[in-house]
């Protein structure tokens, strides 16, 4: 699946032309791909949020010695941007990169989750 | 007159409403991190025998204790600090004084309670007894931005010791007056300090750094001094390996003359010997050390690690500098408390919902209670040993 996202991505960089027939057709199922993870990995997935991405950027998500992980302040930040700073890290910052734990395809889906808001429960 | 004395204490119990009078020498808490809770636990039978709620958000939460041992002062990562009578197992009192908190310290008096803050950053104090707000050291620095700050400690001379996490500074704040707090700043003391420790005896401040190699050492007898860098050229050149967990300073080993300490970003625990600070070896070890904590006699070190290694604990002996045993509590292993003396330690093992007690000695289980997401775990004896 996470292929199917990375298709989408060079599509729309390399034909213009696709770019329409791709917005169309195309994207809507990939992206309603990108949150079809298996329902356990999601579990798995907002478990890590909440523990390990916690323990820098608290439990209920509002910052610690990271920032703040809240819609009102990440909410509106392009999700890209997001994605790479999870998968890659951020130099100079405590940020670690988590690629070699997530995949292109769960940092969006967390990176979607945080942008709209994580349910409270632990 | 044995009737008589037995009819009054029978009397005595039924007034009180209680069972038996007890100390509370052999007590401690659990704290359980996603729920706002804790428990108070026997750690002579090996039970909880108070669960307790309503304390807030927990995900990063530190206790400190009364002289007394019958209160203990938890910080909550929502800026709350609640005081808990650990006797009657109910919140005595509550305040929330930030925003967001990383932990505190009581003064060597006990009359004082220090919360450490990241928002608004610097460190607040209160008094003991009521909570009353008596000082506010704002953590400012550069353009009068506020810095996180982290590694607060008392220390003697009725003294707090904190580091700014964001400016890179020590500050050193003498409370012998409450009214009139005298600070004293060390600036450039290295990159990003994360956490801090003391030695026993209360003499050196080491803070570690996140955002460069070694160590700042502060000597509190000689603060005249300056701070000075230890292991300055630790690891240089060596690329380091993602951090997915701050390591925490707290707990100080020291055998032979030898203090150990978790390397940030690599699988080593680093030994440095202490009378002239250098470095005396490396330890390898399962994965990036998060405690790195002494039996109270020194002889063992117990080690765990950070996510996703963290279902881990490794025992060094510190004076062969040696692994001696590799243990699986459990998935994600956050915290771990010795007994007073030493002869058990209390393992926290977070996505089992259990803590395991171990006897040191054999290293093996001796008892298991149920926690829910438990995390630290903090006993009275702490009451009673500076920096904790």
């Amino acid at each position: 699946m996470s292929s199917s996202l990375t298709h989408t991505t060079i599509w729309l960089m390399t034909s213009s032309t696709l770019t329409l027939l791709l917005l169309t057709v195309g994207v809507s199922p990939a992206l309603a791909n990108a949150s079809e993870l298996p329902a356990a990995r999601e579990a798995e997935l907002i478990h890590l949020l909440r523990q390990d991405c916690g323990s820098c950027h608290g439990m209920t998500l509002k910052g610690g010695l990271g920032p703040s992980l809240l819609p009102e302040r990440i909410g509106t930040l392009p999700p890209e941007f997001l994605i790479n700073t999870v998968l890659e890290g951020r130099k100079g910052t405590a940020m670690p990169p988590w690629k070699s734990m997530l995949n292109r395809e769960e940092v969006s889906w967390l990176v979607e989750q945080l942008q709209k808001g994580v349910p409270d429960a632990p | 007159m044995h009737r008589r004395a037995l009819l009054l204490s029978v009397l005595a119990i039924a007034l009180n409403g209680c069972t038996t009078l007890r100390g509370t020498g052999d007590l401690g808490v659990v704290i359980e991190r996603a729920s706002g809770s804790l428990q108070i636990v026997d750690t002579t039978a090996h039970k909880s025998i108070k669960p307790l709620s309503g304390l807030g958000d927990l995900s990063h939460a530190s206790v400190v204790f009364s002289r007394d041992e019958r209160y203990a002062y938890v910080f909550g990562r929502d800026g709350g600090l609640t005081r808990v009578d650990i006797l009657k197992g109910n919140i005595d009192k509550r305040i929330i004084q930030s925003g967001n908190s990383i932990g505190g310290a009581i003064s060597q008096d006990g009359r004082l309670v220090a919360v450490s803050n990241y928002e608004p950053g610097g460190v607040r104090i209160f008094d003991a007894t009521t909570l009353e707000p008596v000082a506010e050291i704002p953590a400012e620095y550069g353009n009068g931005q506020l810095s996180k700050t982290v590694g607060l400690v008392d220390a003697p001379g009725q003294r707090f010791v904190f580091s700014l996490f964001d400016a890179g500074e020590i500050w050193l704040v003498d409370m012998s007056k409450p009214a009139a707090p005298l600070i004293t700043k060390f600036r450039d003391i290295g990159k990003q300090p994360y956490d801090a420790l003391l030695s026993p005896d209360g003499r050196y401040y080491i803070a570690g750094l996140f955002g460069e190699d070694g160590l700042a050492l502060l000597d509190l007898w000689h603060p005249e001094n300056g701070v000075t860098r230890v292991l300055a050229n630790y690891g240089r050149g060596e690329e380091k390996l993602p951090v997915y967990k701050m390591p925490h300073l707290e707990g100080w080993a020291m055998a032979g003359g030898f203090a150990f300490v978790p390397a940030v970003g690599r699988h080593e625990v680093l030994v440095v010997r202490m009378s002239d600070w250098q470095e005396a070896g490396r330890i390898k070890v399962h994965g990036q050390p998060v405690f790195v904590m002494a039996r109270p006699d020194g002889r063992q070190v117990w080690v765990n690690f950070a996510h996703p290694r963290n279902d881990t604990v490794q025992v060094i002996n510190t004076e062969s500098l040696q692994l001696i045993n590799t243990l699986k509590p459990g998935k994600a292993v956050l915290h771990m408390e010795f007994t007073p003396r030493g002869e058990e330690v209390w393992i926290s093992v977070r996505d089992e919902d259990r803590v395991e007690v171990y006897d040191t000695d054999s290293q093996t289980k001796t008892s298991t209670l149920n926690a829910a997401k438990p995390s630290g775990i903090f006993f009275t004896s702490r009451a009673h040993r500076t920096g904790l």
